[in-house]
């Protein structure tokens, strides 16, 4: 069977969960080979292993850190030649594009991203996007070279799928262009001890209508009452109500829950463009005629402080 | 010393319009009003200030690969403030994917002449997010892309990269390619002098063979990728709406417990 390359991502070797999701796509196209860069690399390996990898190939060097994107794409113009794969699939996060689309251009092939959701097909795989803030579906597939397809946290489900994981290293050599833009500092952000935004199973999200930065604190309960992510519309984060990682949308994160809970957002499209892919969508807001109610399956037209702190404590008394 | 940056913009469908594909699957472009990509208005910004702070000479120059009305896009740069125009249109360009824009930009950013090559994020319409690390790629110069900060000193871009996991302060030497984002600061609004002044200034176009392309690297059927179909996605089916009455959290979290989320 054809092998497939899955790029990993991962923080100091803990496997982030879009990329154990390329793992069950990866297999619906032949054997998913990990490869896993940078600090940590080895220590991948287990959890690749136990979702499907049959091989990890890891490689550790400083400039994975050190420089911008490029060091990436070398290793995984290595791993391409080493494995002559019939696809390479990479988690659509900004980075990840970046590398999937610079990958592309050095092996004469097309580039695909945020698939929603990948299929074998006669010639080559088929990839699902949701174009258009989500008024069109596409399918779509790359007809020159390897395959390069980036695919969006939560596009299918992780499943445990025992195969041999057997470490390689690779032999990475650097070009001169890995050196080409340096990282001069990093700040890590804190967490928040919530779920991370793109990966969470619900997110609940307050807009321009919480009025405030004290009152997220509303939101937040809710979301902590659901174990839930928090998000943001730009309005909210424009006024500095709420960090800009949290924003959800066009130009925040595309989310795509279970569970979006909207309270205070009217559903501009540039809003909708980053969660009108949820599974369900709930809004609260006072406005009847506000466009999100076009996108819910339930909608409650009120007061977002009468409401909300309401549901957090029904939730919790239902939980126990 | 003299710097010259060029900024790439994109003309796309209003995405407050009805937008769709056409038969043979490109975007429709009759049907719905174009415009200069809104995040490209951030690029547009940031050369300018790039300008504005530097006591080098400075010239601005837009660039759009597009349909004849794709030249609006380049006038709404020019009328906020940049120098020059160019425009590469050629009827062999319909349809073209991302790898084939990033070389009819490249060869042109090459023909025109820089020392800096400013982005925006991501189109509106393709929202791909990944032309200007290919130019980067195809040009053989350091990629600075996602910043929210930027500024260029003695032949040096700096920037700020808020990513997920964290924030990196990203340094390369010109010549280089820069993407900014809708963090880096509001864009100007063209006042009327800068409408007025735009209208004099110079828009070169380009075709394909001002570039040295040849048609078969470009357009729809020599693109890398190809979609098969495009299907309008389902009205939601209509959900149900409650007014708060005094029980709306209450309600909706029976809602919630029937679906199983609680
Ligand atoms: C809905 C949709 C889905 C698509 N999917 C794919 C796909 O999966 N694979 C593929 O190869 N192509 C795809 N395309 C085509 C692709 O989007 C365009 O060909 C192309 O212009 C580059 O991608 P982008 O518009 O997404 O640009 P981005 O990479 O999102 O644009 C980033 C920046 O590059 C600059 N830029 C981009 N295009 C131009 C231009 N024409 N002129 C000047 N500057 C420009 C702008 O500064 C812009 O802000 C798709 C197009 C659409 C409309
Ligand atoms: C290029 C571009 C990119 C953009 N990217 C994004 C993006 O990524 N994400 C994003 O969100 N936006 C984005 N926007 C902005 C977008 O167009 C909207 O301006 C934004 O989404 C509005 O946020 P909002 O819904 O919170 O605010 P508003 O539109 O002001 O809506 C507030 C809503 O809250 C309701 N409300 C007020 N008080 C209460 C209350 N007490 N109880 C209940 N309801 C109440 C009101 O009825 C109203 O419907 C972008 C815009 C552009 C041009």
């Amino acid at each position: 069977m054809a092998e497939v390359l899955v790029y990993v991502d991962h923080v100091d070797g803990a496997v982030r969960k879009p990329t154990l999701e390329l793992l069950t796509l990866a297999r619906r196209v032949g054997e998913p080979v990990a490869v896993a860069l940078g600090n940590g690399a080895g220590d991948t390996a287990a959890a690749l292993a136990e979702h499907g990898a049959v091989k990890v190939l890891t490689h550790e060097a400083a400039e994975y850190a050190d420089y911008l994107v490029v060091p990436k794409v070398d290793a995984l113009q290595a791993a391409v030649a080493a494995v002559s794969p019939a696809a390479v699939l990479v988690p659509s996060s900004a980075e990840g594009k970046e590398i999937a689309a610079r990958l592309a251009l050095r092996l004469g092939s097309g580039v695909i991203t945020d698939a929603v959701d990948l299929e074998a097909g006669d010639e080559g795989p088929v990839a699902t996007q949701s174009v258009f803030a989500a008024a069109f579906t596409t399918k779509s597939r790359v007809s020159k070279g390897t395959p390069v397809i980036t695919v969006k946290p939560n596009s299918a489900a992780v499943e445990a799928a025992p195969a041999a994981g057997a470490v390689e290293a690779l032999s990475v050599t650097f070009s001169a262009a890995a050196t080409g833009t340096k990282v001069t500092s990093r700040t890590p952000r804190e967490s928040t001890g919530r779920p991370e935004l793109t990966e969470a199973a619900i997110v609940v999200s307050g807009g321009r209508g919480v009025n405030g930065a004290e009152n997220f604190a509303i939101i937040e309960a809710l979301a902590d009452s659901l174990g839930a992510a928090v998000g943001a519309s730009r309005a909210a984060v424009d006024a500095g109500w709420y960090p800009h990682t949290n924003q959800v949308g066009q130009t925040g994160k595309s989310v795509s829950p279970q569970l979006y809970i909207a309270s205070g957002i009217s559903g501009a499209i540039q809003h909708r463009a980053g969660m009108q892919t949820s599974k369900t969508i709930v809004a609260i807001n006072k406005d009847a005629e506000a466009p999100i109610f076009e996108l819910v399956d339930y909608g409650v037209v009120g007061d977002l402080f009468d409401v909300v702190p309401q549901l957090t404590e029904e939730v919790k008394t239902r939980k126990g | 010393m003299s710097l010259r940056i060029v900024v790439t913009v994109k003309y796309v469908p209003d995405a407050t319009g009805d937008r769709h594909f056409a038969d043979d699957l490109t975007v429709d472009r009759d049907d719905v009003d174009g415009l200069l990509s809104e995040l490209d208005e951030y690029a547009v910004e940031q050369a300018l200030q790039i300008s504005e702070n530097s006591d080098d000479d400075v010239e601005v120059t837009v660039l759009t690969v597009g349909p004849e009305d794709a030249k609006d896009a380049l006038r709404k740069a020019l009328s906020m403030g940049a120098d020059k125009a160019i425009h590469v249109e050629d009827d062999d360009l319909h349809g073209t994917d991302a790898i084939g824009t990033s070389l009819v930009l490249a060869k042109a950013v090459e023909k025109a002449g820089y020392d800096l090559v400013v982005s925006g994020m991501a189109s509106t319409d393709g929202t791909m997010g990944v032309v200007p690390a290919l130019l980067a790629e195809r040009l053989g110069v350091p990629q600075v892309t996602l910043l929210s900060e930027v500024s260029v000193e003695g032949g040096v871009v700096k920037g700020r990269r808020d990513g997920d996991s964290a924030t990196e302060q990203l340094e390369a030497s010109l010549p280089a390619v820069v993407s900014v984002t809708d963090q880096s600061g509001e864009a100007r609004y063209p006042s009327f002098k800068g409408i007025m002044a735009a209208k004099k200034k110079p828009v070169q176009s380009w075709d394909l063979s001002d570039l040295d392309i040849d048609e078969d690297e470009v357009g729809l059927e020599n693109a890398y990728t190809v979609v098969e179909s495009a299907a309008e996605r389902p009205a939601r089916t209509a959900g149900t709406i409650v007014k708060d009455e005094g029980e709306g959290g209450k309600q909706l979290a029976e809602f919630l417990a029937g679906q199983k989320f609680i």
